[in-house]
Protein backbone atom coordinates (compact mmCIF):
# COMPACT_ATOMS: atom_id res chain seq x y z
CA UNK A 1 0.00 0.00 0.00
CA UNK A 2 2.81 2.44 0.93
CA UNK A 3 4.16 1.16 -2.25
CA UNK A 4 1.59 2.51 -3.79
CA UNK A 5 1.72 6.18 -2.55
CA UNK A 6 5.23 6.65 -3.02
CA UNK A 7 4.84 5.77 -6.64
CA UNK A 8 2.14 8.27 -7.36
CA UNK A 9 4.19 10.79 -5.74
CA UNK A 10 7.38 9.90 -7.24
CA UNK A 11 5.87 9.73 -10.96
CA UNK A 12 6.20 13.28 -11.00
CA UNK A 13 9.79 13.69 -10.42
CA UNK A 14 10.78 11.64 -13.34
CA UNK A 15 9.05 9.33 -15.11
CA UNK A 16 6.24 11.84 -15.70
CA UNK A 17 7.44 15.28 -15.07
CA UNK A 18 5.00 17.41 -16.03
CA UNK A 19 7.22 19.98 -18.14
CA UNK A 20 10.17 17.82 -19.21
CA UNK A 21 7.98 14.13 -19.87
CA UNK A 22 4.69 15.61 -20.62
CA UNK A 23 5.28 18.88 -22.14
CA UNK A 24 2.50 20.66 -20.24
CA UNK A 25 2.84 24.20 -19.02
CA UNK A 26 5.87 25.53 -20.96
CA UNK A 27 4.59 28.76 -21.27
CA UNK A 28 5.82 29.79 -17.61
CA UNK A 29 8.41 27.56 -17.94
CA UNK A 30 9.82 29.79 -20.85
CA UNK A 31 8.51 32.75 -19.65
CA UNK A 32 10.17 32.75 -16.37
CA UNK A 33 13.23 30.52 -15.94
CA UNK A 34 15.74 33.31 -16.76
CA UNK A 35 16.75 33.27 -13.21
CA UNK A 36 16.77 29.97 -10.50
CA UNK A 37 14.96 32.20 -8.15
CA UNK A 38 12.15 32.89 -10.55
CA UNK A 39 11.81 29.14 -11.13
CA UNK A 40 11.58 28.60 -7.26
CA UNK A 41 8.64 31.30 -7.32
CA UNK A 42 6.76 30.15 -9.60
CA UNK A 43 7.13 26.25 -9.05
CA UNK A 44 5.99 27.39 -5.22
CA UNK A 45 3.14 28.99 -6.19
CA UNK A 46 2.13 26.38 -8.88
CA UNK A 47 2.36 23.38 -5.91
CA UNK A 48 0.44 25.07 -3.78
CA UNK A 49 -2.81 25.76 -6.33
CA UNK A 50 -1.95 22.28 -7.68
CA UNK A 51 -1.93 20.74 -4.21
CA UNK A 52 -5.12 22.63 -3.09
CA UNK A 53 -6.94 22.24 -5.98
CA UNK A 54 -6.55 18.38 -6.27
CA UNK A 55 -7.52 18.15 -2.53
CA UNK A 56 -10.92 20.53 -3.14
CA UNK A 57 -11.66 18.92 -6.78
CA UNK A 58 -11.04 15.60 -5.33
CA UNK A 59 -13.44 16.14 -2.70
CA UNK A 60 -16.24 17.24 -4.65
CA UNK A 61 -15.73 14.60 -7.50
CA UNK A 62 -19.04 12.82 -6.50
CA UNK A 63 -21.32 16.09 -6.26
CA UNK A 64 -19.60 18.10 -9.65
CA UNK A 65 -22.09 16.50 -12.35
CA UNK A 66 -19.69 15.41 -15.25
CA UNK A 67 -21.14 17.76 -18.13
CA UNK A 68 -20.00 20.91 -16.26
CA UNK A 69 -17.22 19.62 -14.31
CA UNK A 70 -14.01 22.05 -15.83
CA UNK A 71 -16.02 25.10 -15.85
CA UNK A 72 -16.32 23.81 -11.76
CA UNK A 73 -12.78 22.77 -11.60
CA UNK A 74 -11.12 26.27 -13.31
CA UNK A 75 -13.32 28.23 -10.44
CA UNK A 76 -11.62 26.38 -7.89
CA UNK A 77 -8.02 26.73 -9.74
CA UNK A 78 -8.95 30.54 -9.87
CA UNK A 79 -10.07 30.84 -6.14
CA UNK A 80 -6.71 29.27 -5.37
CA UNK A 81 -4.59 31.39 -7.85
CA UNK A 82 -6.51 34.23 -6.81
CA UNK A 83 -5.21 33.56 -3.13
CA UNK A 84 -1.74 32.68 -4.33
CA UNK A 85 -1.29 35.54 -6.15
CA UNK A 86 -2.59 38.10 -3.14
CA UNK A 87 -0.39 36.71 -0.82
CA UNK A 88 2.82 36.86 -3.30
CA UNK A 89 1.81 40.66 -4.43
CA UNK A 90 1.87 41.60 -0.20
CA UNK A 91 4.56 39.54 0.76
CA UNK A 92 7.07 38.94 -1.53
CA UNK A 93 6.84 42.68 -4.14
CA UNK A 94 10.06 41.14 -6.26
CA UNK A 95 8.93 38.26 -6.70
CA UNK A 96 5.98 39.46 -7.90
CA UNK A 97 7.57 41.96 -10.40
CA UNK A 98 9.22 39.35 -11.85
CA UNK A 99 7.26 36.91 -12.82
CA UNK A 100 4.35 39.80 -13.50
CA UNK A 101 1.39 37.87 -15.75
CA UNK A 102 2.28 34.61 -15.67
CA UNK A 103 1.38 34.71 -11.89
CA UNK A 104 -2.34 35.29 -12.81
CA UNK A 105 -2.02 32.97 -15.35
CA UNK A 106 -1.52 29.57 -13.41
CA UNK A 107 -5.57 29.61 -14.10
CA UNK A 108 -4.94 28.29 -17.30
CA UNK A 109 -1.90 26.20 -16.45
CA UNK A 110 -2.14 22.83 -18.11
CA UNK A 111 -0.76 20.84 -15.85
CA UNK A 112 -3.18 22.11 -12.62
CA UNK A 113 -6.11 21.31 -14.89
CA UNK A 114 -4.41 17.86 -16.32
CA UNK A 115 -3.94 16.69 -13.24
CA UNK A 116 -7.20 17.79 -12.40
CA UNK A 117 -9.04 15.70 -15.20
CA UNK A 118 -6.83 12.86 -15.39
CA UNK A 119 -6.29 12.37 -11.48
CA UNK A 120 -7.97 14.64 -8.65
CA UNK A 121 -11.37 13.80 -10.49
CA UNK A 122 -10.73 10.10 -10.27
CA UNK A 123 -8.84 9.54 -6.98
CA UNK A 124 -9.25 10.08 -3.34
CA UNK A 125 -7.93 12.49 -1.28
CA UNK A 126 -5.02 11.12 0.04
CA UNK A 127 -3.69 9.92 -3.36
CA UNK A 128 -5.06 13.51 -4.77
CA UNK A 129 -2.67 15.21 -2.42
CA UNK A 130 0.34 12.98 -2.88
CA UNK A 131 0.16 13.54 -6.80
CA UNK A 132 -0.48 17.00 -6.13
CA UNK A 133 2.66 17.58 -4.32
CA UNK A 134 4.89 15.12 -6.79
CA UNK A 135 3.45 16.48 -9.94
CA UNK A 136 4.04 20.17 -8.10
CA UNK A 137 7.89 19.13 -7.09
CA UNK A 138 8.86 17.96 -10.60
CA UNK A 139 7.51 21.08 -12.03
CA UNK A 140 9.69 23.23 -9.66
CA UNK A 141 12.54 21.21 -9.70
CA UNK A 142 12.74 21.40 -13.55
CA UNK A 143 12.11 25.30 -13.15
CA UNK A 144 14.99 25.44 -10.92
CA UNK A 145 17.22 23.35 -12.73
CA UNK A 146 16.51 25.06 -16.08
CA UNK A 147 16.36 28.48 -14.53
CA UNK A 148 19.47 27.80 -12.95
CA UNK A 149 21.16 26.56 -16.05
CA UNK A 150 20.19 29.75 -18.14
CA UNK A 151 21.00 31.90 -14.74
CA UNK A 152 24.55 30.72 -14.56
CA UNK A 153 25.15 31.09 -18.36
CA UNK A 154 23.71 33.91 -19.09
CA UNK A 155 24.15 36.49 -16.19
CA UNK A 156 26.99 34.11 -13.88
CA UNK A 157 24.80 34.23 -11.12
CA UNK A 158 23.05 31.31 -9.14
CA UNK A 159 19.92 32.49 -7.13
CA UNK A 160 21.58 36.15 -7.29
CA UNK A 161 24.86 34.89 -5.92
CA UNK A 162 28.06 36.48 -6.16
CA UNK A 163 27.51 40.02 -7.00
CA UNK A 164 28.60 40.70 -10.40
CA UNK A 165 28.56 36.66 -11.85
CA UNK A 166 31.68 34.60 -11.78
CA UNK A 167 31.85 34.34 -15.63
CA UNK A 168 31.52 36.43 -18.45
CA UNK A 169 27.93 36.58 -19.23
CA UNK A 170 26.44 34.52 -22.64
CA UNK A 171 23.79 36.95 -22.66
CA UNK A 172 21.77 34.49 -25.71
CA UNK A 173 20.71 31.94 -22.38
CA UNK A 174 18.36 34.72 -20.85
CA UNK A 175 16.87 35.61 -24.35
CA UNK A 176 14.15 33.39 -25.54
CA UNK A 177 16.26 31.24 -27.85
CA UNK A 178 18.81 30.37 -24.95
CA UNK A 179 15.42 29.37 -23.19
CA UNK A 180 13.95 26.71 -26.03
CA UNK A 181 17.78 25.24 -26.21
CA UNK A 182 18.00 24.90 -22.32
CA UNK A 183 15.02 23.17 -22.72
CA UNK A 184 15.39 20.75 -25.53
CA UNK A 185 18.46 19.50 -23.71
CA UNK A 186 16.74 19.23 -20.55
CA UNK A 187 13.56 16.94 -22.21
CA UNK A 188 16.68 15.35 -23.96
CA UNK A 189 18.24 14.24 -20.51
CA UNK A 190 15.04 13.77 -19.18
CA UNK A 191 14.28 11.55 -21.90
CA UNK A 192 17.52 9.31 -21.37
CA UNK A 193 16.99 8.99 -17.67
CA UNK A 194 13.46 7.91 -18.36
CA UNK A 195 13.81 5.70 -20.71
CA UNK A 196 16.94 3.75 -18.75
CA UNK A 197 14.59 3.40 -15.71
CA UNK A 198 11.80 1.82 -17.85
CA UNK A 199 14.49 -0.39 -19.08
CA UNK A 200 15.95 -1.64 -16.18
CA UNK A 201 12.26 -2.07 -14.74
CA UNK A 202 11.04 -4.25 -17.50
CA UNK A 203 14.51 -6.38 -17.46
CA UNK A 204 14.26 -7.01 -14.04
CA UNK A 205 10.76 -8.14 -14.27
CA UNK A 206 11.67 -9.94 -17.29
CA UNK A 207 14.13 -11.82 -15.90
CA UNK A 208 12.30 -12.91 -12.52
CA UNK A 209 9.06 -14.35 -14.54
CA UNK A 210 9.56 -14.95 -17.96
CA UNK A 211 13.39 -15.89 -17.36
CA UNK A 212 13.16 -17.89 -14.59
CA UNK A 213 10.80 -20.95 -16.60
CA UNK A 214 12.95 -20.65 -20.10
CA UNK A 215 15.10 -23.21 -20.68
CA UNK A 216 17.63 -20.74 -23.10
CA UNK A 217 17.95 -18.38 -19.96
CA UNK A 218 21.46 -19.27 -19.63
CA UNK A 219 22.10 -18.30 -23.30
CA UNK A 220 20.75 -15.20 -23.30
CA UNK A 221 21.48 -13.47 -20.20
CA UNK A 222 17.90 -11.45 -20.24
CA UNK A 223 19.23 -9.89 -23.73
CA UNK A 224 16.06 -10.57 -25.56
CA UNK A 225 13.45 -7.93 -24.48
CA UNK A 226 11.43 -9.26 -27.34
CA UNK A 227 11.64 -12.68 -25.91
CA UNK A 228 7.15 -13.10 -24.58
CA UNK A 229 7.60 -17.03 -24.73
CA UNK B 1 34.21 -7.51 -59.88
CA UNK B 2 34.86 -9.82 -62.85
CA UNK B 3 32.15 -11.50 -64.63
CA UNK B 4 29.50 -9.64 -62.13
CA UNK B 5 27.21 -7.33 -63.06
CA UNK B 6 26.57 -4.49 -60.70
CA UNK B 7 23.16 -3.36 -59.67
CA UNK B 8 22.51 -0.27 -58.51
CA UNK B 9 19.89 2.89 -58.47
CA UNK B 10 20.30 5.66 -60.34
CA UNK B 11 22.19 8.10 -61.30
CA UNK B 12 24.22 5.96 -63.12
CA UNK B 13 26.85 8.81 -64.14
CA UNK B 14 28.59 10.60 -61.91
CA UNK B 15 31.15 13.66 -62.35
CA UNK B 16 33.67 12.58 -60.17
CA UNK B 17 33.00 15.68 -58.12
CA UNK B 18 32.97 15.00 -54.04
CA UNK B 19 31.55 17.19 -51.57
CA UNK B 20 35.77 17.74 -50.71
CA UNK B 21 36.80 19.11 -54.21
CA UNK B 22 33.20 21.19 -53.43
CA UNK B 23 34.85 22.40 -50.45
CA UNK B 24 37.87 22.77 -51.32
CA UNK B 25 37.02 25.08 -54.28
CA UNK B 26 35.26 26.83 -51.48
CA UNK B 27 38.39 27.68 -49.23
CA UNK B 28 40.31 28.19 -52.47
CA UNK B 29 37.23 31.04 -53.42
CA UNK B 30 37.73 32.50 -49.84
CA UNK B 31 41.60 33.02 -49.98
CA UNK B 32 41.37 36.20 -51.03
CA UNK B 33 39.17 37.33 -49.14
CA UNK B 34 41.48 35.97 -46.03
CA UNK B 35 44.39 37.79 -47.89
CA UNK B 36 42.53 41.21 -48.40
CA UNK B 37 41.28 40.21 -44.02
CA UNK B 38 44.73 40.44 -43.21
CA UNK B 39 45.97 43.52 -45.36
CA UNK B 40 43.06 45.69 -44.08
CA UNK B 41 42.97 44.78 -40.18
CA UNK B 42 46.56 42.97 -39.38
CA UNK B 43 47.46 39.82 -38.32
CA UNK B 44 45.15 39.73 -35.27
CA UNK B 45 42.77 39.16 -38.44
CA UNK B 46 44.31 36.12 -39.00
CA UNK B 47 44.45 34.37 -35.35
CA UNK B 48 40.55 34.98 -35.27
CA UNK B 49 40.51 32.77 -38.96
CA UNK B 50 43.02 30.58 -37.55
CA UNK B 51 40.65 30.09 -34.30
CA UNK B 52 37.89 29.86 -35.76
CA UNK B 53 39.12 26.93 -38.01
CA UNK B 54 40.88 24.61 -35.48
CA UNK B 55 38.00 25.35 -33.43
CA UNK B 56 35.13 24.12 -35.83
CA UNK B 57 37.42 21.13 -36.84
CA UNK B 58 38.02 19.86 -33.70
CA UNK B 59 33.93 20.27 -32.48
CA UNK B 60 33.20 18.51 -36.09
CA UNK B 61 35.90 15.59 -34.72
CA UNK B 62 34.87 15.35 -31.45
CA UNK B 63 30.83 15.49 -31.81
CA UNK B 64 31.17 12.77 -34.42
CA UNK B 65 33.21 10.96 -32.07
CA UNK B 66 30.73 11.28 -29.27
CA UNK B 67 28.14 10.50 -31.40
CA UNK B 68 29.55 7.19 -32.69
CA UNK B 69 29.14 8.44 -36.49
CA UNK B 70 31.40 8.07 -38.98
CA UNK B 71 33.90 10.87 -39.13
CA UNK B 72 33.32 13.71 -42.18
CA UNK B 73 36.10 16.02 -40.73
CA UNK B 74 37.91 14.91 -43.91
CA UNK B 75 35.12 16.72 -46.26
CA UNK B 76 36.41 19.84 -45.46
CA UNK B 77 32.56 21.61 -44.59
CA UNK B 78 34.03 22.22 -40.77
CA UNK B 79 36.75 24.27 -42.74
CA UNK B 80 34.40 26.33 -44.85
CA UNK B 81 31.99 26.88 -41.83
CA UNK B 82 34.93 28.32 -39.37
CA UNK B 83 36.25 30.58 -42.13
CA UNK B 84 32.92 31.91 -42.89
CA UNK B 85 32.01 32.83 -39.29
CA UNK B 86 35.77 34.20 -38.76
CA UNK B 87 34.44 36.42 -41.91
CA UNK B 88 31.68 37.52 -40.26
CA UNK B 89 33.14 38.50 -36.55
CA UNK B 90 34.66 42.11 -35.90
CA UNK B 91 38.94 41.74 -35.74
CA UNK B 92 38.80 42.96 -32.20
CA UNK B 93 36.27 39.73 -30.93
CA UNK B 94 38.26 37.69 -28.00
CA UNK B 95 39.13 34.16 -29.32
CA UNK B 96 37.15 32.56 -27.00
CA UNK B 97 34.07 33.75 -27.78
CA UNK B 98 34.84 32.84 -31.64
CA UNK B 99 35.50 29.57 -30.45
CA UNK B 100 32.35 29.59 -28.61
CA UNK B 101 30.67 30.79 -32.11
CA UNK B 102 32.50 28.18 -33.96
CA UNK B 103 31.10 25.21 -31.36
CA UNK B 104 27.72 26.66 -31.70
CA UNK B 105 27.63 26.45 -35.15
CA UNK B 106 29.19 23.01 -35.63
CA UNK B 107 27.60 21.32 -33.21
CA UNK B 108 24.07 22.98 -32.40
CA UNK B 109 23.50 24.06 -35.89
CA UNK B 110 24.80 21.47 -38.18
CA UNK B 111 25.36 18.06 -36.16
CA UNK B 112 22.61 17.79 -33.60
CA UNK B 113 20.70 17.99 -36.93
CA UNK B 114 22.32 15.07 -38.78
CA UNK B 115 25.81 16.39 -40.37
CA UNK B 116 26.70 17.93 -43.41
CA UNK B 117 23.43 18.38 -46.14
CA UNK B 118 20.94 17.77 -43.13
CA UNK B 119 21.43 21.52 -41.25
CA UNK B 120 17.94 23.56 -42.38
CA UNK B 121 20.42 26.85 -41.58
CA UNK B 122 23.69 27.70 -42.32
CA UNK B 123 25.93 26.85 -39.37
CA UNK B 124 28.19 30.01 -39.88
CA UNK B 125 25.44 32.45 -39.79
CA UNK B 126 23.91 30.58 -36.48
CA UNK B 127 27.06 31.42 -34.75
CA UNK B 128 26.69 34.95 -35.70
CA UNK B 129 23.64 35.17 -34.77
CA UNK B 130 24.14 33.63 -31.28
CA UNK B 131 27.23 35.65 -31.01
CA UNK B 132 25.77 38.55 -31.60
CA UNK B 133 23.10 37.77 -29.11
CA UNK B 134 25.33 36.58 -26.61
CA UNK B 135 28.11 39.23 -26.57
CA UNK B 136 26.36 42.97 -28.42
CA UNK B 137 29.15 44.86 -26.79
CA UNK B 138 32.41 42.99 -28.84
CA UNK B 139 29.95 42.23 -31.72
CA UNK B 140 29.78 45.71 -32.32
CA UNK B 141 33.45 47.36 -32.11
CA UNK B 142 34.29 48.30 -35.35
CA UNK B 143 38.10 49.20 -35.99
CA UNK B 144 38.85 51.54 -39.13
CA UNK B 145 40.67 49.37 -41.72
CA UNK B 146 44.81 49.88 -41.58
CA UNK B 147 44.65 51.52 -38.64
CA UNK B 148 47.12 48.71 -37.32
CA UNK B 149 49.78 50.41 -39.30
CA UNK B 150 49.47 53.15 -37.46
CA UNK B 151 48.87 55.50 -40.13
CA UNK B 152 45.20 56.11 -40.08
CA UNK B 153 43.97 58.92 -37.38
CA UNK B 154 40.85 57.54 -36.45
CA UNK B 155 40.64 54.04 -34.74
CA UNK B 156 37.55 53.32 -34.05
CA UNK B 157 34.91 54.46 -36.68
CA UNK B 158 30.78 53.66 -37.25
CA UNK B 159 30.31 51.12 -40.36
CA UNK B 160 28.47 52.53 -43.56
CA UNK B 161 25.83 51.03 -42.72
CA UNK B 162 25.35 53.22 -39.68
CA UNK B 163 26.54 56.15 -41.19
CA UNK B 164 23.37 55.42 -43.51
CA UNK B 165 21.12 55.16 -40.41
CA UNK B 166 22.42 58.43 -39.12
CA UNK B 167 21.78 60.39 -42.70
CA UNK B 168 25.28 60.84 -42.78
CA UNK B 169 25.56 59.36 -46.93
CA UNK B 170 27.83 61.90 -47.98
CA UNK B 171 30.91 61.04 -46.09
CA UNK B 172 30.57 57.48 -47.72
CA UNK B 173 32.85 57.08 -50.43
CA UNK B 174 31.72 54.06 -53.49
CA UNK B 175 34.72 53.27 -54.66
CA UNK B 176 36.46 52.90 -51.20
CA UNK B 177 33.68 50.38 -49.81
CA UNK B 178 35.00 48.54 -53.35
CA UNK B 179 38.92 47.98 -51.86
CA UNK B 180 37.37 47.48 -48.28
CA UNK B 181 38.33 50.89 -47.05
CA UNK B 182 36.12 50.58 -44.28
CA UNK B 183 35.18 49.45 -40.51
CA UNK B 184 33.36 46.19 -40.50
CA UNK B 185 33.52 42.67 -40.18
CA UNK B 186 36.88 40.90 -41.38
CA UNK B 187 36.08 39.07 -44.85
CA UNK B 188 32.96 40.85 -45.35
CA UNK B 189 34.49 44.62 -46.29
CA UNK B 190 36.39 43.89 -49.68
CA UNK B 191 33.69 43.62 -52.34
CA UNK B 192 36.41 43.12 -55.03
CA UNK B 193 38.39 40.45 -52.82
CA UNK B 194 34.93 38.22 -52.40
CA UNK B 195 33.92 38.85 -56.54
CA UNK B 196 36.96 36.96 -57.27
CA UNK B 197 36.26 34.23 -55.16
CA UNK B 198 32.37 34.25 -56.31
CA UNK B 199 33.51 34.37 -60.32
CA UNK B 200 35.80 31.11 -59.33
CA UNK B 201 33.09 29.55 -58.10
CA UNK B 202 30.77 30.23 -60.74
CA UNK B 203 33.41 29.20 -63.68
CA UNK B 204 33.94 25.94 -61.54
CA UNK B 205 30.01 25.67 -61.69
CA UNK B 206 30.50 24.83 -57.68
CA UNK B 207 27.23 27.65 -57.46
CA UNK B 208 24.92 28.96 -59.74
CA UNK B 209 25.37 32.84 -60.54
CA UNK B 210 21.18 32.73 -60.22
CA UNK B 211 21.24 33.57 -55.97
CA UNK B 212 24.01 36.15 -56.23
CA UNK B 213 22.45 38.13 -58.76
CA UNK B 214 18.72 38.26 -58.15
CA UNK B 215 19.95 39.08 -54.30
CA UNK B 216 22.27 41.88 -55.13
CA UNK B 217 19.93 42.88 -58.08
CA UNK B 218 16.61 43.04 -55.23
CA UNK B 219 18.59 44.81 -53.16
CA UNK B 220 20.33 47.35 -55.57
CA UNK B 221 16.49 47.82 -57.04
CA UNK B 222 14.86 48.06 -53.88
CA UNK B 223 17.34 50.92 -52.63
CA UNK B 224 17.08 52.53 -55.52
CA UNK B 225 12.89 52.66 -55.10
CA UNK B 226 13.53 53.43 -51.77
CA UNK B 227 15.49 56.76 -52.88
CA UNK B 228 18.86 55.42 -51.10
CA UNK B 229 22.27 55.42 -52.77
CA UNK B 230 22.16 51.67 -54.45
CA UNK B 231 25.94 51.70 -54.84
CA UNK B 232 26.54 51.87 -51.31
CA UNK B 233 23.93 49.27 -49.99
CA UNK B 234 25.21 46.71 -52.23
CA UNK B 235 28.98 47.40 -51.65
CA UNK B 236 28.64 48.00 -47.82
CA UNK B 237 27.81 45.47 -45.32
CA UNK B 238 27.37 41.87 -45.20
CA UNK B 239 26.03 41.78 -48.83
CA UNK B 240 28.42 40.38 -51.06
CA UNK B 241 29.62 37.55 -48.70
CA UNK B 242 25.96 36.63 -47.90
CA UNK B 243 24.80 36.48 -51.24
CA UNK B 244 28.16 34.56 -52.66
CA UNK B 245 29.08 32.30 -49.84
CA UNK B 246 26.26 31.90 -47.83
CA UNK B 247 22.94 32.11 -49.50
CA UNK B 248 24.26 29.62 -52.11
CA UNK B 249 24.45 27.01 -49.52
CA UNK B 250 23.58 23.25 -51.08
CA UNK B 251 21.74 22.21 -47.59
CA UNK B 252 19.67 25.39 -47.41
CA UNK B 253 18.58 26.66 -50.69
CA UNK B 254 15.76 25.63 -53.06
CA UNK B 255 17.02 23.30 -55.90
CA UNK B 256 15.03 23.90 -58.41
CA UNK B 257 15.43 27.75 -60.76
CA UNK B 258 12.11 29.17 -59.66
CA UNK B 259 12.54 28.31 -56.18
CA UNK B 260 16.31 29.56 -56.17
CA UNK B 261 14.72 32.88 -57.72
CA UNK B 262 12.03 33.41 -55.17
CA UNK B 263 14.41 32.64 -52.28
CA UNK B 264 16.70 35.23 -53.57
CA UNK B 265 14.45 37.83 -54.12
CA UNK B 266 13.04 37.18 -50.61
CA UNK B 267 16.47 37.55 -48.93
CA UNK B 268 17.00 41.05 -50.92
CA UNK B 269 13.40 42.09 -49.54
CA UNK B 270 14.27 41.22 -46.11
CA UNK B 271 17.71 42.73 -45.99
CA UNK B 272 16.38 46.06 -47.22
CA UNK B 273 13.22 45.87 -45.02
CA UNK B 274 16.42 44.99 -42.11
CA UNK B 275 18.40 47.84 -42.99
CA UNK B 276 16.02 50.57 -44.02
CA UNK B 277 12.81 49.68 -40.97
CA UNK B 278 14.56 47.69 -38.78
CA UNK B 279 16.30 48.51 -35.55
CA UNK B 280 19.38 46.84 -36.48
CA UNK B 281 22.23 48.60 -39.33
CA UNK B 282 22.47 45.18 -40.96
CA UNK B 283 19.92 42.39 -41.86
CA UNK B 284 21.58 40.24 -44.56
CA UNK B 285 22.50 37.34 -41.93
CA UNK B 286 19.16 37.49 -40.63
CA UNK B 287 17.70 37.52 -44.07
CA UNK B 288 19.29 34.29 -45.70
CA UNK B 289 18.24 32.25 -42.06
CA UNK B 290 14.80 33.17 -42.45
CA UNK B 291 14.80 32.07 -46.03
CA UNK B 292 16.68 28.79 -45.78
CA UNK B 293 13.52 28.18 -42.74
CA UNK B 294 10.93 29.01 -45.18
CA UNK B 295 12.97 26.62 -47.65
CA UNK B 296 11.42 23.66 -47.68
CA UNK B 297 8.27 25.62 -48.52
CA UNK B 298 9.49 26.99 -51.61
CA UNK B 299 10.58 23.70 -52.99
CA UNK B 300 6.98 22.56 -51.80
CA UNK B 301 5.67 25.07 -54.20
CA UNK B 302 8.04 25.27 -56.72
CA UNK B 303 8.24 21.34 -57.44
CA UNK B 304 8.42 20.18 -61.44
CA UNK B 305 6.10 17.76 -62.85
CA UNK B 306 6.61 14.89 -63.47
CA UNK B 307 7.32 14.20 -67.02
CA UNK B 308 3.86 12.48 -68.37
CA UNK B 309 2.08 13.80 -65.68
CA UNK B 310 -1.46 15.38 -66.14
CA UNK B 311 -2.04 19.26 -65.24
CA UNK B 312 -4.15 19.67 -62.44
CA UNK B 313 -6.99 19.88 -64.00
CA UNK B 314 -8.65 23.43 -64.39
CA UNK B 315 -12.06 23.90 -61.89
CA UNK B 316 -15.00 24.30 -63.73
Amino acid sequence: MANKYWQTFSKGLIKENPVLRLVLGTCPTLAVTTAAVNGLGMGAAATFVLLCSNIVISLLRKLIPGKVRLPAYIVVIAGFTTIVQMLVKAYLPAIDRSLGIYLPLIVVNCIILGRAEAFAGKNSVGLSALDGLGMGAGFTAALIVMGGIREFLGNGTLFGWPEGGIIPPITIFVLPAGGFFVFGMLIWITNRLSTKLEHKDTRKELTETVCAACPMAGNCHGEGAECHE
Amino acid sequence: MQGTLMVSSSPHLHCGMNTRDIMRDVIIALIPALIASVWLFGFRALAVEVVCVASAMAAEYLSRKVMKRPQTINDLSCVVTGLLLAFNLPVTIPLWQAAFGSVVAIVVAKQMFGGLGQNFVNPALVGRIVLMGSFPDTMNNWINPLAWTGKVDAVTGATPLALLAEDAAAQIDPLSLLFGLRGGCLGEVCAIALLIGGIYLVIRRVISPLIPLIYIGTVFVLAFVCGENPLIHILSGGLMIGAIFMATDYATCPINKWGKVVYAIGCGCITVLIRLAGSLPEGVSFAIVIMNILTPLIERFTRPRPFGEERKAVRS
